[in-house]
């Protein structure tokens, strides 16, 4: 029997959801005879090939974030936003209260404790969007599994039903948002 | 303002909804008649005792080929009112989504989270995500008061606080102001902040938002998240009024 | 908080804000007229007001945010107002004369100049549409606009010429009545309403005007004798007319028409109505966008009183006392609903009431009230003067009489056209020289888009009611463009009040504008539709309700217009990634190839 594949990543998010996913501890021993993994943090593969399923955390602060969704969901032929980041930008997503040059005047000009203030310029690193997205504004977005992070259960239930071929129904009890 | 105290007369009226045959008072909104009966209706901007309101439309219900809110519609005899319909729970979790995204909702950073009516009646209606693109407004927040605070992000305009104040408080602490998707929540003293007005922490309006526009302050996780009144029951098993009436005291009947 | 009141006043702010109370007990004229002399009404003001009249700040504050033509940072010395209807609209020949003028005085469109000069913005129809462009100074329309004016214009804010001294002829709004029926023809002699009224008793001037078959001009269409005979039963200490002049519907101005050139009768007209249901007073309130209509109308009413068809006593017979107030709105949409109308009447939002009750039950100050539109109010004084058989000649069976539309668009002749009702929309466009038919706006933006197949249909309550508005598109027409024009209206004049219009009208607005803007996917249109029936169900007004009928109408009649835009991505991003890049690329003075998305 050919594995369902999966590739995970970590947007701008806090790896909270992928810690969550591990929780599933020796349920995941036998999750891991009907999926196999493809990119994902867990296994430090770093680009993504046709797969099956993508597990997407965290929403979309700077141009790489665009760049990897662009690259899972144009490999995966389901995409889930997992995660309260993914959904609507999450906790990343307090700073569009303020303005991006407001963030990075705090951060790296006149924060508490800054030294050698000055803003990173360098081409090496993505360059910030104004604000941060949830990842449906920028591709499609098949599913949703909120959650801050999403429990075990939830991870277990949605995977569950995509493996059987059925629309992901998640029960009432383990919709939260928190 | 107490239901009890002045009881209609009793008339032998009844509606349907979704089939189940429902008796009313004379002058009894159909809204009230259900919750009466222990039917539930979603709702956001109603509470007993208070004048009906009318603006989030989570409780629009069929009437026959007509549309109505059952906050503001009178009753009427041999009605028959859909209410629990895949397509009338559909456009209320529209709705809801619509005022996720008006908003900024993050609910893991809210302390309002499991005690909130708007997003227990997001689980209620199966919503699992805001759909639409987020408009992330920026709104100023009030934390001038000493004991009470004020996150515009997340109100959603239900004026409930407002009649609270006017109705039940005697005083006139907050009003909307504005238009259209700008409108907002504004203070009614002459700096607009919370910290010159006479609200008090007793106050029914410091206490009746139902999502975490106005908190209490430095109470917020005295219950752990897990624990709160939506982790353990679904609304439409607890009507919001009767969390708010339970925390402040507040009876009714 | 912060502003300050201009600097050139030297009177202490409660002065001024004491001189402007003593000039009106309505808080909006009070505001209206704060706004003329500082330019802005500042947290300061707000107070001030806010303890002259002995009305919580809350409620002045929310009333200063609510109208459009109340502002909390100063406007300009001349503020500079372009109608956006898309009917005479100010993108004229390719050119957009808002940025004309906006370059010329070197100034961004909705923000004052440094200096203090000049603001220039657009606004919602200012009910100019058979004037050719049109735009507001000071709040007094010039019409006529071309890219020559504009540089007049710009030269005489540049020199700072007085409004007073600009040419005359600038302001000059014509009548242009096209066609005459029923009402424009037949002459109205001051009193005569009134005369026929009292020697017919009122009682029976009341089965007069329920036997003409009358139905309101704005909108409803509900049953003028009636809602009088409802108001007249019910109990109040005291009982009010209001005639509704806000006439905000874009493509809408033959309202203008008839206070400017027949306003006897609507003032007749209120009069009896005001004889019939008991009432001693009456308002007319007349859209902000038409105050420079005020000083004719007050005259008029001066006269009336005068002459003894106002005051006490009114011809003499005793008990009949009536007097009217002119109050001023100040640019919102939604306060020509009759509810809203009251509450800003009241001082307060425009927000539409609960129903029931209704307004002639529980109206202005929670009193039975009777509000009709102008045109219903010239009808009956028509009806009292000349009989109901007469005006029941013209019309059809449930349509009696005649109605006054409005042309617009793109036609040779754009006016005013009195016809019977039941004529049908082909005979409007021969006689208004409209050829090259793509589409008609029968009834503004809230109305219906009718094609050209189905030109054959009449106007009247049988098949497409109208309050007026009859916009002409021709075929070189964009008419997505025309619907997303509707769709920015609805979301700036929402009111806010309920969710499904509050952030539905939005929504549309958005989408329409990813869709117009090539972003938008089948996807978007599905999206369109669903969201349209949802906010049009159950919204609580008849704003949210009709709010979506042109993009409705549009995809059920022209889905072509939908089709030829859309991308071809099955999901494009929702908001544009490089200009989300372009704050950081300022910042870090990148503009490197990672510096960019697409
Ligand atoms: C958003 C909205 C705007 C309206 N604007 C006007 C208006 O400008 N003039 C008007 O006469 N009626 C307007 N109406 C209709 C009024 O609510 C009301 O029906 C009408 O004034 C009654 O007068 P009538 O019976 O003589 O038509 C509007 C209704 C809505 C929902
Ligand atoms: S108010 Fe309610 S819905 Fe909004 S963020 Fe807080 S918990 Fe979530
Ligand atoms: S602050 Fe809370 S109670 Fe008041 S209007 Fe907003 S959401 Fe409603
Ligand atoms: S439909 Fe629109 S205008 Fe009417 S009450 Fe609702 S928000 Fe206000
Ligand atoms: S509960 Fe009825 S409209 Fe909000």
């Amino acid at each position: 029997m050919t594995k369902i594949r999966i590739a995970t990543t970590s947007l701008a998010g806090c790896f909270g959801c992928h810690t969550s996913f591990l929780d599933m501890d020796e349920r995941l021993v036998e999750l891991l005879e009907h999926v196999e993994f493809d990119r994902s943090p867990l296994n430090d593969i770093k680009h993504c090939g046709p797969c099956d399923i993508g597990l997407v955390e965290g929403g979309l602060c700077n141009a790489d974030n665009v760049h990897v969704l662009r690259e899972v969901r144009a490999n995966c032929r389901v995409l889930v936003a997992v995660g309260a980041c993914a959904i609507n930008g999450g906790i990343p997503a307090m700073r569009n209260h303020f303005g991006l040059g407001a963030c990075l005047e705090e951060s790296y000009l006149n924060g508490i404790g800054v030294e050698d203030p000055q803003i990173p310029d360098d081409a090496e690193l993505p360059l910030l969007l104004d604000k941060v997205h949830p990842i449906h504004e920028v591709v499609r977005v098949d599913y949703y599994l909120p959650g801050c992070p999403p429990s075990p259960e939830g991870f277990l239930s949605v995977l569950g039903d995509l493996l059987e071929g059925r629309e992901p129904v998640l029960p009432k009890k383990l919709l939260h948002y928190d | 303002m107490s239901a009890g105290a002045n009881q209609p007369e009793f008339s032998p009226n009844t509606f349907t909804m979704d089939g189940i045959e429902i008796p009313f008072k004379d002058g009894q909104t159909l809204m009230d008649a259900a919750l009466a009966a222990g039917v539930y209706i979603p709702h956001l901007c109603h509470h007993p005792g208070l004048t009906p309101h009318g603006s989030c439309k989570l409780c629009m219900v069929d009437i026959g080929s007509g549309r109505a809110s059952s906050c503001t519609t009178p009753a009427v005899a041999g009605q028959q009112v859909s209410n629990n319909t895949p397509a009338l729970n559909e456009a209320r979790r529209t709705l809801t989504q619509m005022l996720f995204i008006e908003g900024n909702h993050l609910c893991p950073s809210c302390e309002k989270t499991g005690n909130c009516t708007l997003q227990a009646m997001a689980y209620h209606l199966g919503m699992l995500e805001g759909h639409f693109p987020q408009f992330f407004q920026r709104r100023e927040v009030d934390a001038s008061h000493s004991t009470v605070m004020l996150d515009r992000d997340r109100c959603i305009l239900c004026e409930l606080c407002v009649r609270a104040s006017r109705e039940v408080d005697g005083k006139n602490v907050f009003a909307v102001a504005g238009r259209g998707i700008t409108a907002r929540l504004i203070v009614n003293s002459p700096s607009g902040k919370l910290a010159d007005s006479d609200l008090e922490i007793d106050d029914l309006a410091a206490h009746i938002c139902p999502v975490g526009a106005i908190l209490i302050k430095a109470h917020a996780y005295e219950i752990p998240i897990g624990w709160r009144t939506f982790d353990l029951r679904q609304i439409d098993e607890i009507g919001p009024e009767k969390v708010i009436q339970a925390r402040v005291g507040h009876t009714d009947d | 908080m912060n502003s300050v009141g201009r600097t050139e006043r030297t009177e202490p702010l409660n002065v001024t804000v004491a001189g402007a109370c003593a000039q009106s007990r309505h808080l909006l004229e009070v505001l209206c007229i704060l706004q003329q002399q500082l330019l802005h009404l500042s947290d300061q003001t707000v107070c001030a007001v806010s303890e002259h009249l002995g009305l919580p700040v809350g409620q002045v504050e929310s009333v200063v945010e609510f109208y459009s033509f109340l502002y909390k940072t100063p406007r300009g010395k001349y503020h500079i107002l372009f109608s956006n209807c898309p009917s005479c609209g100010f993108r004229q020949d390719g050119r957009n004369l808002l940025h004309v003028l906006c370059d010329r005085l070197h100034v961004v469109a909705g923000e004052t100049r440094a200096d203090g000069l000049v603001s220039v913005d657009e606004t919602s129809c200012i009910g100019m549409c058979d004037q050719g462009a049109a735009l507001l100074v000071n709040g007094i329309p010039i019409t006529r606009l071309d890219s020559v004016k504009i540089m007049r214009v710009a030269e005489r804010v540049e020199t700072e010429v007085a409004l007073s001294d600009w040419p005359a002829e600038w302001f000059r709004v014509e009548d242009n009545i096209r066609r005459s029926g029923l009402l424009l023809k037949n002459g109205f002699a001051a009193g005569a309403g009134i005369r026929a009224a009292l020697a017919r008793g009122f009682d029976a001037t009341l089965a007069e005007i329920t036997r003409s078959g009358l139905r309101g001009r704005g909108g409803a269409g509900f049953s003028a004798g009636i809602k009088w005979a409802l108001c007249r039963e019910a109990q109040g200490t005291a009982h009010y007319v209001l005639c509704n002049a806000d006439e905000g519907e874009p493509g809408t101005f033959k309202d203008r028409v008839l206070l400017h050139s027949h306003a006897d009768a609507v003032f007749e007209g209120m009069t009896l109505c005001a004889a019939v249901i008991g009432a001693k007073q009456g308002f007319l309130y007349l859209r902000g966008e038409y105050r420079y209509l005020l000083p004719q109308l007050q005259t008029m009413l001066t006269h009336r009183r005068e002459v003894g068809l106002l005051g006490n006593h009114i011809l003499g017979q005793r008990g009949f006392d009536f007097d009217i107030e002119i109050v001023v709105g100040a640019g919102a949409y939604i306060c020509g609903e009759e509810s809203a109308l009251i509450e800003s009447l009241e001082g307060k939002r425009g927000v539409p009431r609960n129903r029931p009750p209704f307004p002639v039950t529980h109206g202005y100050l929670g009193q039975p009230t009777v509000v009709n539109n102008v045109e219903t109010f010239a009808a009956a004084a028509h009806i009292s003067l000349r009989s109901s058989a007469w005006f029941r000649a013209a019309g059809t069976e449930k349509s009696m009489g005649s109605k006054i539309l409005s042309v617009s668009g793109d036609c040779s002749a754009p006016g005013i056209y009195e016809y019977p009702f039941g004529v049908t929309m082909r005979q409007v466009l021969d006689d208004c020289g409209a050829r090259d038919v793509q589409a008609v706006q029968i009834g503004g933006p809230s109305g219906t888009l009718i094609g050209s197949a189905e030109f054959h249909r009449t106007l009247g309550f049988e098949d497409l009611p109208t309050g007026g508005s009859f916009m002409v598109f021709g075929h070189e027409r964009d008419l997505l463009a025309m619907i997303v024009n509707f769709a920015h209206f609805f979301a700036h004049e929402s009111c806010g009040f309920c969710t499904p219009c509050r952030v539905g009208t939005t929504l549309l607005k958005n989408g329409l504008d990813r869709i117009a803007n090539g972003h938008g996917t089948q996807y978007d249109v599905d999206e369109m539709k669903r969201l349209g029936i949802l906010v049009k169900q159950r919204s609580h007004c008849g704003l949210g309700q009709t709010a979506a009928n042109s993009v409705l109408d549009c995809l059920h009649r022209f889905p072509h217009v939908f089709e030829q835009r859309l991308a071809q991505d099955s999901h494009e991003p929702c908001f544009d990634l490089d200009a989300a890049l372009e704050e950081a690329r300022r910042i870090t003075h990148r503009d490197d190839a990672a510096a960019h998305l697409d």
